[in-house]
């Protein structure tokens, strides 16, 4: 049955993927289209109000407003969080922010990482959940499909690589909205609140008083899943049961987080009028991702050996940190979705994992192109596959042409640059938080463990995920300043390089596919990608993994 | 462009932050009102006796006993207390609630012990155990509330809940419901 149900999740993924990936295309399209006709009149509206005027972009101009529309973000929800206190749509009497968290939060939610050092329940105003933490998974994601976007125009020789504004409100109205609002409804069926009541107080059963936090939750847990932002309603995020009622809820929500980024290679496909492209990067994708799932689910179902040694059967697998409605299947694929698509939300507590099982979510981030989130994860993977070209190129010695463009020495600078700030913004602070004291407070769990949770933050910073090994007590200022740091780098170089890189091919005339060309649409690519993925990536963080959970794993096996 | 930027947020903001939100919220308080406050259960008075979805404490031993929570299912904040598998905090809380399970309920050999009964679920609020994990309370409570057994398996039958669609997720009994339904039996 563990077999058959998540199967059975991945084919519907499959099904939804490939005409999303279409719709997606043509949602986007420089031309024309039907879709004009639909969304035309609301976008118009929209552009109006703002005063934007929607001619092409060059790069430089489409990174400038990327930039300035995110800082303006940024600057309103911080601005709310100190104010929250003051401002109506509180019933539970929440105080206002501190700087330093609310800067954290700000900064997390705008890079669409959602690392939360606070506790929705006691920490956010319904007001800011809606106005910070909704708006913000709105327009989050949404800057990233219109960045890939952009990417995409400029890999496939597209007439411009467009506007950021118009990709920007597309991005809302033609996909975040309407699938939000399906998928809220969906959510209520099942039994996630959606209301302004506050707080309920029950008399329990066996006579005691329960109070209960609810709120507007459908409405942030749809998007959350969506814009693969990730930040939980409540503390726990959705492992409680009202973000996650039911089994049904597990599967509408790993569907939701997995569907734009694994329609966007499809998407790529189209726009390059090269399905096979499309399926080269997909299934370079999906081959990790199953490596990854099959690891985390084997080791959880195996259960924890300690345990077993105090007495306490493993039959069930392991099921510390977990719940019973979605036992180890569910929760093991939810691990690896959630941390493939960098998504972040969890529904068991990956401090729990098994070390093995940990070491998935930590691979998956480390890597950050496995699916990877709301169009970031595929700006990453191209990266790849353009420094795939180039070295398989180098090796057998033809020239390095990525869809009919010469990649040179310009492209491969700024790819390099993108490719190293990743570790390096994991490993340092990694390396700082361990020797000092104000970061070595944080850690909860002795032993390597302990070293596999200020490792899991960062690496969960910087490719802006934002789920936790949530033991660390991390609302202190030297953890806020240096995490918020990390996920403003790990989002924005690579926006900003990767941007540069379509800006530069755009500019090049194309030259004709001859005997000598690397072919990039056969399956000897896929390997050539996966290959250089798992050697540049991975190799990076092999020692300080060894480190972390492959020792924790040694000692208690 | 500052100026034209802050003014597309704005409008953004109004659309995603207030528009939506309180929108969903309306649809769906008119056409699914119970869900969407929570599936608060109340009594024959009226009172809020808790939620469907929100795990209680039991510790008594007429009633069904859910899962540990940490935070004593106090479902005003969420969480669990993060025990790596290699925390010896973790070992030790076993070994104490295994002898204290073993303890209240007789005749139960540990190795037959499911696992989700002695761990902390994720959020402190799990309302389920796993149908094994019922059954292997029921001769403790028919026994503190003098009932046959066999009242109790229907109980716990009527209470467990099947996969989704017959395939996704696990069986589970819904505890608060299980106990609720005990006391009703009573009257």
């Amino acid at each position: 049955m563990d077999f058959l149900q998540i199967a059975l999740v991945l084919v519907v993924l499959f099904v939804l993927a490939i005409p999303m990936g279409k719709y997606l295309a043509r949602s986007f399209s420089l031309e024309t289209t039907r879709l004009d006709r639909v969304f035309g009149g609301v976008e118009k509206a929209i552009y109006k109000l703002s005063g934007i005027r929607v001619a092409d972009m060059t790069w430089k101009q489409y990174a400038m407003a990327v930039l300035v529309s995110n800082i303006s973000m940024v600057a309103i929800a911080y601005l709310l969080l100190r104010l929250q206190g003051m401002l109506p749509g509180n019933p539970s009497g929440i105080a206002a922010m501190e700087p330093l968290l609310s800067f954290n939060t700000a900064v997390s939610f705008l890079t669409n990482t959602n690392l939360q050092h606070y506790s929705g329940e006691s920490g956010l105003s319904y007001l800011s959940q809606m106005l910070v933490i909704i708006y913000l998974m709105f327009t989050t994601p949404a800057t990233g499909i219109a960045v890939v976007m952009a990417f995409m125009r400029g890999l496939t020789g597209q007439r411009s690589i467009g506007n950021y504004y118009v990709d920007l409100v597309r991005a809302h109205t033609r996909v975040l909205i309407p699938l939000a609002i399906v998928v809220t409804l969906l959510l209520v069926t099942q039994g996630v609140p959606q209301t302004m009541e506050p707080t309920a107080t029950a008399t329990t059963i066996s006579g005691t008083e329960q109070q209960i936090a609810r709120g507007p939750v459908a409405s942030l847990v749809s998007i959350k899943h969506l814009g693969t932002n990730g930040g939980g309603f409540f503390g726990v995020n959705s492992s409680h049961p009202f973000e996650n009622p039911t089994p049904l809820t597990n599967v509408i929500e790993i569907l939701s987080m997995f569907l734009i980024p694994a329609a966007l290679p499809f998407a790529f496909g189209f726009m390059a009028k090269s399905r096979k492209q499309g399926w080269v990067i997909f299934g370079a994708m999906f081959a990790m991702f199953l490596a990854f799932l099959v690891t985390a689910y084997a080791n959880e179902v195996n259960g924890n050996p300690a345990l077993e040694r105090a007495g306490l059967s493993q039959v069930m697998g392991s099921m510390e940190g977990k719940e019973v409605r979605f036992g180890i299947a569910q929760s093991a694929l939810f691990t690896a979705v959630t941390t493939a698509a960098t998504t972040g939300t969890v529904n068991n507590m990956h401090d729990t994992l098994t070390p093995l099982g940990g070491l998935v979510p930590l691979g998956e981030m480390m890597l950050n192109c496995v699916f990877g989130g709301d169009g970031v994860g595929t700006i990453n993977i191209l990266m790849y596959a353009i420094l795939a070209v180039f070295l398989a190129g180098l090796m057998v010695g033809r020239t390095p042409e990525f869809l009919g463009r010469k990649i040179e020495g310009k492209e491969m600078k700024l790819i390099a640059i993108a490719i190293l700030v990743h570790p390096l913004i994991i490993l340092a602070p990694t390396a700082i938080a361990l020797a000092t004291e104000m970061g070595s407070s944080a850690v909860s769990n002795p032993g390597f463990h302990g070293i596999s949770q200020v490792l899991y933050e960062y690496t969960s910073s910087a490719a802006n995920n934002g789920s936790g090994f949530e033991g660390l007590g991390d609302n202190t200022p030297f953890w806020n300043i240096s995490t918020g740091l990390v996920m403003l780098f790990g989002r924005y170089v690579s926006i900003i390089t990767m941007l540069a890189v379509a800006g530069s091919l755009l500019a090049k005339t194309p030259v004709p596919e001859t005997m000598g060309t690397l072919r990039t649409d056969n399956s000897v690519f896929t390997v050539i990608l996966i290959a250089t993925v798992v050697i540049v990536g991975a190799l990076t963080f092999l020692p300080v993994l060894a480190l972390g959970p492959i020792a924790e794993w040694l000692t208690i096996r | 462009m500052i100026l034209k930027n802050l003014r597309l947020s704005l409008v953004l903001l109004l659309i995603c932050g207030i528009a939506y939100p309180l929108a969903m919220t309306g649809v769906a308080q008119v056409i699914m009102p119970a869900q969407a406050s929570g599936s608060l259960i109340t009594d024959a008075s009226g009172k809020v006796v808790g939620s469907e979805l929100i795990g209680q404490t039991f510790t008594d031993p007429k009633y069904f006993w859910g899962r540990i929570s940490s935070i004593d299912n106090n479902a005003s904040g969420s969480g669990s207390n993060n025990y790596a598998p290699s925390n010896p905090a973790l070992i030790e809380r076993t070994q104490k609630d295994i002898a204290a399970f073993l303890a209240a309920n007789p005749g139960v050999k540990q190795e037959d012990i499911p696992a989700d009964l002695l761990t902390n679920s994720a959020s402190g609020l799990d309302p389920h155990i796993s149908p094994k994990a019922a059954q292997i309370q029921v001769a403790r409570v028919a026994k503190a509330r003098n009932l046959e057994p066999v009242q109790l398996q229907a109980l716990i039958e009527a209470n467990t809940d099947g996969r989704s669609l017959g395939v996704f997720g696990e069986p589970r009994v819904n505890v608060v419901k299980l106990n609720l339904a005990l006391d009703e039996l009573k009257k």
